[in-house]
């Protein structure tokens, strides 16, 4: 199954996969603006554009494209993170020429009516309002604005509410047209069928946009950290989180494999497939130090590929008899000991299953290849995906070892706790 | 004797419809079913299924019990203590586990096509010799009492809780079945002990199994693992009594201190499953709260007023009279004029004929999207139980579109008309204080 990998010449990246094992086809255009790409004042510009792209162009008014896709029996969706925003369809295949259609209008089309940007506005408003709902969205909104002093992977992905109740709509438009342009997106498409007939209708729908200025980017310098920083969030509850927040490394870093065995090690493997479900970790070195000494009821990490260095971070729910202060003395013990003598070969090789079995699983879903096609475009190419259970295998002890010296040190992490305030926490009105 | 239906060995398109010819179905003399459906495309497997032994069992003090039994299986088995079973899984990267249900209690998991028998032999052990060892029970509760203290802190979790306790007030589906601090806090080893020796059992049992796997293999490999398995003491299926209608509107608003947004339920018991117009409603659902961006609903709640980031409909349409009920997430300072646009969309879904177009796209959507819901083994074993659970017969998935073509736009009123009505809904909030707002 080889992919056709080509370039438009207006600049839009192409790969095209086929899969003839059901009549499916999944679509998805990615672009590459994200919070990475905001400045103060605009912070969640590029989430709300992604909004905006569902409000209608002249050829697809609001209200018509969602129809349209639903009649068809396709769904569809829109995420915007970090690095990138994307957007994709999963369809019958005989109907994908709809997703096709649909896209290709809405990169460059897209009207950002005023009436439009103010109903979404507070559409916006309301989400960020059920984000704060949720503790670990108020933990992570300040463990995030403690972890880089310059870098916009300070801010969370939907902004501040400042900012979402003062941009204006040419804000909004003005960052559409600047990132939504041929020659700073990528065409991933998966599913049943010919390259060359898919190929043909891409350029007879995207050749005709002419490619944009490179768009410039924010200065994304961002000094080491030099000193542990700790924050700590209060709120209404009984539990008890802790968040240690490491400042990780690019996914084209050669160490992000031997971090990701690290990670599996202490806390299981994340899984980077998002149409697929995790495994658990209970006999990972962390659940066995913290929940089974009944410190924590649960743990979990998160190491996520990025274009520019994050956060790789462990979430500790606390046992309700006990403190933030119980359990953070045995996690720096527990990674201590991956800093000072090397994993056994065993652990290893069992990372490495994990893996293959996380691959396998998430290849059982069209939508997920086509994920994974324009994905590993954003930070790399296609072929750090094919590479990726190589290199994980070609990972020794001594560079995880290595990879927990070099980047779970405790000067380069944010330790944050959740707080209970300790307010009456319910009751009927 | 087996009952068994095994269709022809070969190899199968695999772009086709899961039906009669080639989903394998067999009955163990035991009284379990098994069903089976190879993928040759996939390198990996999935097993799923359920058996009788759901919250319904619970008494009321210890409401949450069956749930905890379910959470427990893979705490210690006399093969295998909790760290085994789990290093047994995690080792080569298969995944496993147990929950609770209202009627039953669930499984399921996936690994390699290889490791089918280590899933098959950690479900058979946490089904027949689970040890509930005392340590691990103490972990467990606190983790489930976590759970538990942490929905007090969820709108709309809360706003759920109210609701089942509005629209069942006696019925059954008013009990969460996840249970209260209380009740959780006073479930004993014993009780553990005592509801598995009892309830657990092998008839009614219906188990799944899709993926890289031969499917008479399959189910040989389900045979040597729980074919012998007996419980003489299992007790009938608990028969669910009848739900009462509410006799008016009803209204319930929960605070929760410290929160940014409401969330807010409206509904009422919706059809089971198997009621003659289930189709009717589901398809009418579909359009009230789903279509396109959340249907009707999402139209006018979002689209149209900017109230809300989620607002849709919810037909829940299990072995009961699960619910029917719109849900939203809004500022609190707008709960009443979405509480006014979502009934004016309901007296206007239950009043009048939906139109021929919306009716048109809703089927269309049906018949184009159920393809899709079977792309993955997940996807497929979920179909597998559906039917069987349902009695659907095999070829339901192939019969799908004609039974979806037959509905008309009188039969999606007069449903909604007799599950909907506006004088007879329970209106549940949860969100913060009215004063902080």
């Amino acid at each position: 199954m080889d992919v056709l990998q080509t370039t438009l010449s207006n600049g839009l990246k192409v790969l095209l996969k086929e899969i003839h094992t059901t009549p499916i086809i999944s679509h998805w255009l990615w672009v590459r603006v994200g919070s990475r790409d905001e400045t103060p004042g605009i912070t969640g510009v590029s989430h709300w554009v992604e909004h905006m792209q569902f409000k209608g162009t002249p050829n697809f008014p609001a209200g018509k494209l969602d129809k349209d896709i639903s009649r068809d029996g396709g769904y569809w969706n829109a995420m915007t993170y970090i690095d990138w925003t994307a957007y994709f369809e999963t369809m019958p295949a005989n109907k994908i020429d709809l997703a096709l259609r649909l896209e290709a209008d809405r990169l460059v089309n897209s009207i950002f009516k005023p009436e439009e940007v103010a109903s979404e506005r507070t559409v916006i408003i309301s989400e960020r309002q059920g984000n704060e709902n949720n503790p670990m969205f108020l933990l992570d909104e300040d463990v995030q604005t403690a972890a880089f002093v310059s870098h916009p992977y300070k801010h969370e992905v939907i902004g501040t509410l400042a900012d979402l109740q003062s941009m204006t709509r040419d804000d909004l438009y003005n960052h559409y047209k600047k990132f939504y342009t041929p020659n700073n997106a990528v065409l991933a498409i998966a599913g049943d069928f010919d390259s060359n007939v898919m190929l043909a209708r891409i350029q007879e729908l995207y050749g005709v946009f002419p490619s944009g200025p490179a768009p410039t980017r924010v200065a994304n310098e961002e000094p080491e950290p030099a000193e542990e920083r700790r924050v700590v969030t209060k709120g209404p509850g009984e539990t008890t989180f802790v968040r240690a927040a490491y400042r990780s490394l690019r996914a084209t870093d050669p160490d992000f494999f031997a971090l990701s065995v690290a990670d599996s090690l202490l806390a299981g493997p994340s899984n980077l497939n998002i149409f697929s479900g995790g495994i658990s970790n209970k006999t990972s070195r962390l659940y066995q130090r913290l929940v089974e000494n009944e410190l924590a009821v649960s743990v979990s990490g998160g190491l996520q590929a990025t274009i520019d260095p994050y956060l790789y971070d462990l979430t500790i729910t606390v046992h309700p008899s006990k403190k933030a202060e119980d359990v953070i003395g045995p996690l720096d013990e527990e990674i201590a000991r991956l800093q000072d003598s090397p994993p056994k070969p065993a652990e290893l090789a069992r990372a490495v299953k994990q893996a293959q079995a996380l691959f396998a699983y998430g290849s059982e879903s069209i939508t997920n290849q086509a994920f994974w096609l324009g994905f590993a475009e954003i930070f790399e190419t296609y072929n750090w995906f094919l590479s990726y259970l190589e290199r994980l295998e070609a990972v020794t002890p001594e560079q995880v070892q290595q990879a927990a010296q070099k980047y779970l040190r405790q000067e380069r992490r944010v330790l944050g706790v959740y707080q209970p305030d300790g307010r009456p926490t319910e009751g009927d009105e | 004797m087996s009952a068994v239906t095994s269709p022809p060995k070969q190899k199968l398109p695999l772009s086709s419809i899961p039906g009669a010819d080639d989903i394998t179905r067999v009955e163990l003399s035991n009284g379990i079913v098994v069903l089976a459906r190879e993928n040759p495309n996939s390198q990996a497997v999935t097993l799923r299924g359920y058996l009788i032994a759901g919250s319904l069992f619970d008494p009321e003090e210890k409401l949450g019990l069956a749930d905890f039994v379910a959470s427990a299986l893979m705490r210690g088995t006399a093969k295998r203590e909790f760290r085994a079973i789990y290093d047994s899984l995690e080792s080569i990267g298969a995944s496993f586990g147990f929950s609770g249900g209202t009627h039953t209690a669930g499984f399921g998991g996936r690994s390699l096509s290889e490791d089918l028998p280590l899933l098959l032999d950690i479900l058979s052990e946490g089904l027949r010799r689970p040890t509930f060892p005392t340590a691990q029970v103490e972990r467990l509760r606190a983790q489930l009492l976590t759970g538990l203290a942490l929905r007090t802190q969820d709108t709309r979790d809360m706003a759920s809780l109210i609701f089942d306790e509005l629209v069942y007030r006696d019925h059954p589906y008013a009990r969460a079945e996840e249970g209260h601090p209380h009740t959780v806090g006073a479930i004993t080893v014993d009780d553990l002990v005592d509801f598995h020796r009892r309830i657990y059992g092998p008839r009614g049992m219906v188990l799944a199994v899709v993926g890289g796997i031969d499917a008479s293999k399959a189910v040989d490999e389900v045979r040597a693992a729980l074919e012998d398995w007996q419980n003489p003491e299992q007790p009938p299926v608990p028969r669910l009594p009848e739900w009462e209608p509410l006799a008016d509107r009803v209204n319930k608003r929960h605070a929760i201190p410290g929160k940014s947004q409401s969330d807010l339920i409206i509904g009422t018991a919706g059809p089971a499953r198997s009621a003659p117009d289930y189709m009717a409603a589901n398809l009418g659902n579909n359009i009230l709260g789903h279509f396109g961006l959340m249907g009707r609903i999402g139209d006018v709640v979002r689209e149209q007023a900017g109230l809300a980031y989620y607002a849709y409909s919810n037909l829940g349409g299990g072995s009961g009279p699960g619910p029917w009920a719109v849900a939203a997430g809004v500022n609190p300072a707008n709960e009443e004029k979405a509480t006014e646009l979502i009934f004016k969309e309901l007296a206007r879904f239950t009043g009048e004929l939906v139109t021929e177009e919306e009716l048109a796209d809703c089927q269309s959507n049906f018949i184009g999207s159920m393809p899709l819901s079977l792309e993955t083994n997940g996807g497929v074993t979920e179909a597998l139980l559906n039917v069987e659970r349902h009695n659907l017969g095999l070829d339901y998935y192939r019969q799908f579109p004609a039974e979806i073509k037959a509905i008309t736009r009188e039969q999606i009123r007069d449903a909604a008309a007799r599950y909907l009505p506006n004088d007879k809904m329970a209106v549940a909030i949860a969100g913060p204080r009215r004063l902080e707002t």
